[in-house]
This record gives structure tokens, C-alpha cells and sequence, in this order.
């Protein structure tokens, strides 16, 4: 039977070692000038650099170096005066040199950290990751396993290779240990993730998409018994494409060493790769076996060394922290934690800021965007960003309801439209004839019937029990098919029913 | 230096593997000799450089050799795959890849 995670934890102390893999967004590959566009024809975008063919010489992308720096300083990095390219050497094709230009002993960017926040049984609390390093390498060429089972290399009967990612800029961002974590590690790591994606996309050095592989991240979990002060053996689960997945598999693995622990197993030192369909991980190669990479350093490139005004210049250029910006834009808006933690997580921070800049209310614009909108995101399972209205559009929608000319039903129609492609909500607004009704004679009216129909109701709210005119007040709402302004509405009744 | 045994049977196997290649008995013995010849004459550099003498990655004393991150023409998939011994679909076709996973 399987354990359960309470129980894993009231016995078992986590820890983690993360590493995120980023491919940069940089017009040209990491050492040859061939372009990085996504999903271009196989084998498209590549060079006798990049192909390894012999004789061809690589050299540094500058680009690349300045979006490393500019990573490494965000992570409050030292940032390493020489630093060098090394081969790291293996027999696999998806890269034809047979080796990968990647950065060892000699990184550029070195101890830094990241804070991160987590909401626990106490409250938020923060965590402190600790960076190792920010090194630069090149990102590997794609395969197609071909025969055999659904692309998988075991049974396969040949690969065929593209070549177009091989080369690419690929920045690998390495944690120290992180332990101290207890029972939120899983939290710990995917808010790790979360706060590095949102550092690199407002530093614009990449398109930060997990779905894409742009952002990657490999997972090492280790267990310890509580006390014993000894680290568990790691195993490292790759394959970890989504936010969601790296606070799965960390889960996952930590019961899975639990229960071989329980058994007085042995935790096989190894990768493993994630399954994104049941959670679970199953066993790639044995590490102790396979690793074996003899580095040493690249002889065809000449080491990188920045110039220390140049590094304060990016420095002084950096962005605001998203936590920074965060918190500011919180305290601007007067929006308590729990619906800032709502904001943040569904992605609305943004849009948000760019509804309230074109004039909407702060509160007003969250209500639609965490509302409506996303309910309808939620339905169609896209991300929010995704859903096809403009921080623009939704500013006009507020803006018109503000003036009177739409009440929050008819905008609810408007904005649904608006995202059905049906145009913008004014030209929605045109081709649906929505308008609020304010011919206050046929509101009468419909007031006059709703307090025939419900005599006992009109009753009690002439006697002063108020609460019984929102029964009055939707018959009125839906004899005018929600056109008319609700608080108009609720005005009138009450001047009818002698309560104003 | 020379007849004193610097690789190993072992090692040379554990390379092979790691290269995917697949050698016999008698060549694992042949080969884990003529390495060592090969190592034992590349050893003769060692002995010219002291200990004063800093270790180097490059012949060159220069650093931040770069180029600006514009693009350059690519070869085409057919220029690209003339060389290759074997193609389908645009691209590079190779045997199986044994004993992993991806
Ligand atoms: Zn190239």
C-alpha cells in the first residue's frame, strides 16, 4: 500500500537540489550566427559549426553573455572575472561533436539566491534558495525515435535527428542543497520555479515556456530519517514540464524513497524520468554507471571576461524584482494577501496593471480579470494571458458600465462576445443593439408588474423589510432582459413601496 | 615510463562502452597497449613544462573573442545532410541508440 505523505514527512526529512535548464531568446545560436526560431523545418537552421563538421570554428554570441550576466545578477550572483568553456564529452547523437560546449569548473556566475514564499500553517513564509551557479552551454538537437513504441527509444529501430536546437543558448541555473524545507518542499521547489520564470520573463532574456521546453527543470530529492542530520542518495527526475509537475514529482519521488527506506532499500542514485500522465517516475539510466563526461577545457574559445564597469551597467539596468513589484503594486491597489496570492496565481498581475494604466479602477479591473474572465479561461483551459480580450478591451468595458451604459450583466455578454471574436465591445455592443434601458417609463412599468405579481413580497418591503426587494427587483431584471440598471431598479421599487 | 602500464584493460572497456563500440578480447589487450604508447609520448610535453609554469587553455593570451547576435544564411537541409551516411525526412538517420532511455 502506498504511504501517505503525512505520514512520509512525520518521519522523513527532504531534501532538494534543483536545476533549471533556459534556453535563451536570442536571435543566433550560442556559437555559430544560424537562427533559433521554434518549430522551423528539420535541419533548417544549422551551419558546419553547429554540425560539427571539422574545421569549423565556434565563437561566443555576445547577446548570450550579456543575458547571462544580467540572469546571474537578478540572482544577487557574484560574477566570475575569468570564466571558460569546457567540452563535456559523450557518445550520443543528439549532438554531432560528440561533445557539448558547456562551462565547468569555471562558471560565470556563482552564489547567489533567491527568496521565495510559500503559504504554510503559519502563514507566508519565505523560503531562502540558495544559488550554486549560472553557467552558459549549448542546447542539444532534437530525436525521433522511429519503430517500437510511441517514440520511445527502448524498442526503437532507428533515430532520425534535427538538428535546428543543437547550439542554441541554453543557461543552466544550479541550487545548492535546499534543505530545512520539511513538509513543503514540494511547494518550496515549484515556487522556486514559479519566482525564477517570472525573474527571467521580466528580465526578457527568454520566452520562459515550460510547454515548449524552453524552461526546464530537473529535480534531485533525497531523504533523510528526521535527526539523523546525514543526507539521503538523490535521485534526479527529469522531464519536469510544468509547474504543477515539479511539486508532483518532488511529492512523488519523496514517497516513493520512503516506502524503499520502509523496506530497508536502497535509493538507487539515478535518473528518472517524469510521467506527465500519472505522476509517477520510472528509471532511465543508472547514473554511477553512465556518467562519465571527461571534461576539459574548450580549446577553441578564448576565455570570457567581463568588464566590471560594463557588469555594474547592467547591474544598475536591472528590472524590478517581480517580488518588489508585487509588493508595491499591492500597496497601490489596497488589495488584501489572499487576493493578491489569487492574482499572482492566476497569471493576472499583468493584465491588471495594463487595464488600471489605461484608466480602469484598480478594483474594478481585478474583479473582472480573477471574475469573468476567468471563469471563461477556466472553461476553455487556457491560461489566462491566453484569453483572446486585451487589458484595453476590458478597460472600455469598466469604462462604459462606469458611464451608465452598461450594467454588469450586459458587460458579462460583451466581454464573452469579445472573446468569442465577435469584435471589440464596441462594435459587440453595435451589432447586438445591447443597451441598458433607461426609458424610466417602461422600467415603471415593469416595476408596477412585478409588485402585482408578488403582492406578499411588495408587502413586507412596505413594511420595511428590505432584503425581500431582491426578489422584485430580478422579476424587473428579467422582464427587461438585464438591460436595465439594476440600482436604477432597486431606486424606483423602493419610491414605489414608500421606503425611500 | 615506458612497459609501465598507464591504462588499464578495464579502463579501455569501460571507454569502448561508453563509445558504443564493441571490441574483443585481443583488442582490448591490443589497444590498452598501443594507448599507452600514445600516452607514454605525449608524456615527453610534461616533462618541459615545470611546475612554474601555469596551465593553459589557450595557445593566445585573449579573452572575449564574440560576435553580435545577428544571423547568418544556414546551409540548406540538403547541403546539411549530403555528408550523412543515411537520411529521412530532413533529417539525420542513425542506428538505434541501445541500452537508454530518453
Ligand atoms: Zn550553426
Amino acid at each position: 500500500m502506498a504511504l501517505s505523505y503525512d505520514d512520509v514527512v512525520a518521519r522523513y526529512e527532504p531534501s532538494l537540489g534543483l536545476e533549471v535548464h533556459v534556453e535563451l531568446n536570442t536571435e543566433t545560436k550560442m556559437f555559430c550566427g544560424c537562427a533559433t526560431v521554434f518549430g522551423a523545418p528539420p535541419n533548417t537552421q544549422t551551419c558546419p559549426v553547429c554540425l560539427g563538421m571539422p574545421g569549423a570554428l565556434p565563437m561566443v554570441n555576445e547577446k548570450a553573455i550579456e543575458s547571462t550576466i544580467r540572469i546571474g545578477l537578478a540572482l544577487n550572483c557574484a560574477i566570475t572575472p575569468k570564466s571558460r568553456f569546457a567540452r563535456k564529452n559523450y557518445f550520443y547523437p543528439d549532438m554531432p561533436k560528440n561533445f557539448q560546449i558547456s562551462q565547468y569548473d569555471e562558471p560565470i556566475c556563482t552564489n547567489g539566491y533567491l527568496d521565495v514564499e510559500v503559504e504554510t500553517d503559519e502563514g507566508a513564509k519565505t523560503f531562502r534558495i540558495e544559488i550554486e551557479r549560472v553557467h552558459m552551454e549549448e542546447d542539444t538537437g532534437k530525436s525521433l525515435h522511429v519503430g517500437g513504441a510511441t517514440g520511445r527509444i527502448h524498442g526503437a529501430e532507428y533515430s532520425l535527428l534535427d538538428y535546428n536546437r543543437a547550439g542554441i543558448p541554453l543557461v543552466e541555473i544550479v541550487t545548492k542543497v535546499v534543505s530545512s524545507t520539511g513538509k513543503y518542499a514540494p511547494e518550496v521547489a515549484k515556487a522556486y520555479v514559479k519566482e525564477l520564470r517570472d525573474i527571467l520573463r521580466s528580465l526578457g532574456v527568454s520566452d520562459v515556456k515550460m510547454e515548449q521546453g524552453s524552461l526546464r527543470c530537473d529535480a534531485n530529492v533525497s531523504l533523510a530519517p528526521i535527526g539523523s542530520g546525514k543526507l539521503g542518495t538523490r535521485s534526479e527526475t527529469k522531464n519536469v514540464n510544468s509547474l504543477r509537475s515539479v511539486e508532483r514529482a518532488v511529492r512523488g519521488e519523496m514517497i516513493r524513497h520512503a516506502g524503499l527506506l520502509d523496506k530497508g532499500e536502497r535509493v538507487v542514485q539515478e535518473t528518472r524520468h517524469f510521467q506527465e500522465d500519472t505522476g509517477a517516475t520510472r528509471s532511465g539510466r543508472s547514473k554511477e554507471q553512465a556518467e562519465d563526461y571527461r571534461y576539459f577545457p574548450e580549446p577553441d574559445l578564448t576565455p570570457v571576461a567581463p568588464d566590471a564597469t560594463w557588469i555594474e551597467k547592467l547591474r544598475s539596468e536591472l528590472p524590478e524584482k517581480p517580488s518588489v513589484r508585487r509588493a508595491r503594486l499591492q500597496a497601490l491597489w489596497q488589495v488584501p494577501d489572499k487576493e493578491m496570492a489569487a492574482m499572482v496565481n492566476a497569471g493576472a498581475v499583468d493584465l491588471v496593471e495594463e487595464t488600471v494604466a489605461l484608466g480602469a479602477d484598480p478594483t474594478k479591473a481585478r474583479g473582472w480579470w480573477l471574475g469573468e474572465i476567468s471563469r471563461l479561461a477556466n472553461e476553455a483551459e487556457v491560461e489566462l494571458s491566453s484569453v483572446s480580450i486585451s487589458p484595453k478591451e476590458v478597460a472600455r468595458i469598466v469604462e462604459l458600465i462606469g458611464a451608465g451604459e452598461l450594467t454588469d450583466k450586459l458587460a458579462r455578454q460583451v466581454v464573452a462576445a469579445v472573446i468569442a471574436g465577435e469584435g471589440d465591445p464596441d462594435s459587440v455592443i453595435a451589432a447586438k443593439g445591447i443597451k441598458v434601458v433607461s426609458d424610466e417609463s417602461s422600467l415603471i412599468a415593469a416595476i408596477e408588474k412585478a409588485i402585482a405579481d408578488q403582492p406578499e413580497t411588495a408587502e413586507k418591503v412596505r413594511n420595511g423589510h428590505l432584503p425581500a426587494a431582491g426578489a422584485l427587483i430580478g422579476a424587473v431584471m428579467k422582464e427587461t432582459k438585464g438591460q436595465a440598471d439594476a440600482a436604477r431598479v432597486r431606486e424606483l421599487l423602493l419610491g414605489q413601496l414608500g421606503q425611500a | 615510463m615506458a612497459g609501465k602500464s598507464r591504462i588499464s584493460r578495464d579502463e579501455v572497456a569501460r571507454i569502448a562502452a561508453l563509445a558504443r563500440i564493441t571490441l574483443g578480447d585481443d583488442e582490448l589487450t591490443h589497444l590498452a597497449g598501443q594507448i599507452d604508447g600514445i600516452l607514454d609520448a605525449v608524456a615527453v610535453v610534461q616533462e618541459a613544462a615545470g611546475t612554474d609554469v601555469p596551465a593553459m587553455s589557450h595557445p593566445l593570451e585573449i579573452s572575449n573573442v564574440t560576435r553580435p547576435d545577428l544571423i547568418r544564411p544556414s546551409l540548406t537541409p540538403e547541403e546539411a545532410l549530403s555528408g550523412a551516411p543515411a537520411s529521412e525526412e530532413s533529417r539525420f538517420r542513425v542506428p538505434q541508440i541501445l541500452g537508454e532511455e530518453a
